[in-house]
């Protein structure tokens, strides 16, 4: 005999009526389908292929479609060592983004710079952009970038959305 | 032919310009005594020679030396098999010499990186910007006395640079030690 459980939606009871918070309703859409700009710009690009490739398969996440245009993208994942000539570029790029948007800085090399303490790169990309969410690893192995996408997602579910969109209005 | 062959040509065509071919391991290296000349000695090896092939071209900063910059411009032939090396030193203050474009238009980006990373400048390069860094960079980072660490600078409205924070390195190996807690990477000052 199947368990019922006292929350949730019930159709024969509620119809087809859901209640719930705007901001929870619109942040639930957002989150399911946070397009990724691949800002991939070393090693950590190879296993951010190997996220959205059969294996591991990041569109159980709704994150499968990856933008090349930053106009169309939620999430910059910024994979790789960001040199101080690349900053100008990912900082133009971020800037090119439509709000919402947010970042995923994969690897120790985007979180800190990572082995090379030299002259060429930029120590951590959170010295141009403002990142949600950092993944350790060099490079992060697959389950690493989804469990940082696991973790953004809850991230924007409770983001106060609608005092946000009041503000801005 | 070999490599020694071709490069005692050059000095029968060139005399006290060419240094006495030194072999080191199978590699035949020449020394330019004049480095404004290297663009015509190129020339000949690529035309008569059949040196056809420019693999690199690398700086040497001997710091603390006078003539301090070293170039060499390492030459294969892929016909003949052989592989040349062409030294020339340029001094410091002058930090110049002829490009070799004109004989081999790989020479473009090698000259830039050269200039980008060491700071000496090809006379006739027709796209000398750096290559590496960003345009507007202040210093020359492959010199000696550039620290690893880099130096701050500030191009408002183009790019800036911070200096990384080496947390007591640069963390150096130590080959051929006895155990592994001799060979991996630790904080080495020269005399050790």
């Amino acid at each position: 005999m199947p368990t019922r459980s006292e929350i949730g939606y019930d159709s024969k009871i509620e119809g087809d009526v859901i209640a719930t918070r705007i901001d929870a309703a619109l942040n639930w859409f957002r989150k399911n389908s946070l397009w990724p700009m691949p800002m991939g710009l070393a090693c950590c690009a190879i296993e951010l292929m190997a996220a959205g490739a059969s294996r591991f398969d990041i569109s159980r996440f709704g994150s499968e479609v990856m933008r090349f245009s930053p106009r169309q993208s939620d999430v910059m994942i910024v994979a790789g060592t960001v040199t101080y000539k690349m900053a100008t570029a990912v900082k133009r790029i971020y800037d090119q983004m439509a709000e919402p948007k947010w970042v995923i800085a994969m690897g120790a090399c985007a979180s800190t710079g990572g082995m090379y303490r030299s002259y060429s790169v930029l120590q951590g990309v959170d010295n141009i952009i403002p990142v949600d969410v950092y993944v350790a690893g060099c490079p992060p192995r697959p389950e690493a970038l989804l469990d940082a996408l696991i973790k953004l997602q809850n991230q924007v579910q409770h983001e106060p959305l609608l005092e946000t969109l009041k503000k801005t209005a | 032919m070999t490599a020694l062959e071709f490069a005692q040509q050059i000095k029968t065509k060139f005399g006290d310009l060419i240094s006495e071919p030194a072999g080191f391991r199978g590699e035949i290296t020449i020394k330019l005594a004049n480095a404004e000349r290297i663009a015509e000695v190129c020339e000949f090896a690529r035309k008569e020679l059949g040196f056809d092939y420019l693999v690199d071209i690398s700086s040497l900063d001997n710091y603390g030396e006078d003539p301090r910059w070293t170039v060499a411009y390492h030459l294969r032939g892929l016909a003949n098999g052989c592989e040349l090396r062409v030294k020339a030193d340029v001094s410091e203050e002058k930090s110049e010499l002829p490009t070799v474009i004109g004989v081999w238009r790989t020479a473009n980006w090698h000259e830039r990186e050269i200039y980008d990373m060491m700071g000496i400048r090809f006379r006739g390069h027709p796209d000398l910007r750096r290559i590496l860094m960003w345009e507007g960079y202040p210093y020359f980072p492959l010199r000696k006395d550039f620290p690893l660490a880099g130096k701050p600078t500030q191009i408002p409205e183009v790019a800036f640079t911070q200096a990384a924070p080496l947390e007591g390195g640069p963390f150096v190996t130590a080959p051929g030690g006895k155990d592994a807690i001799e060979r991996e990477p630790r904080v080495r000052t020269a005399e050790e």
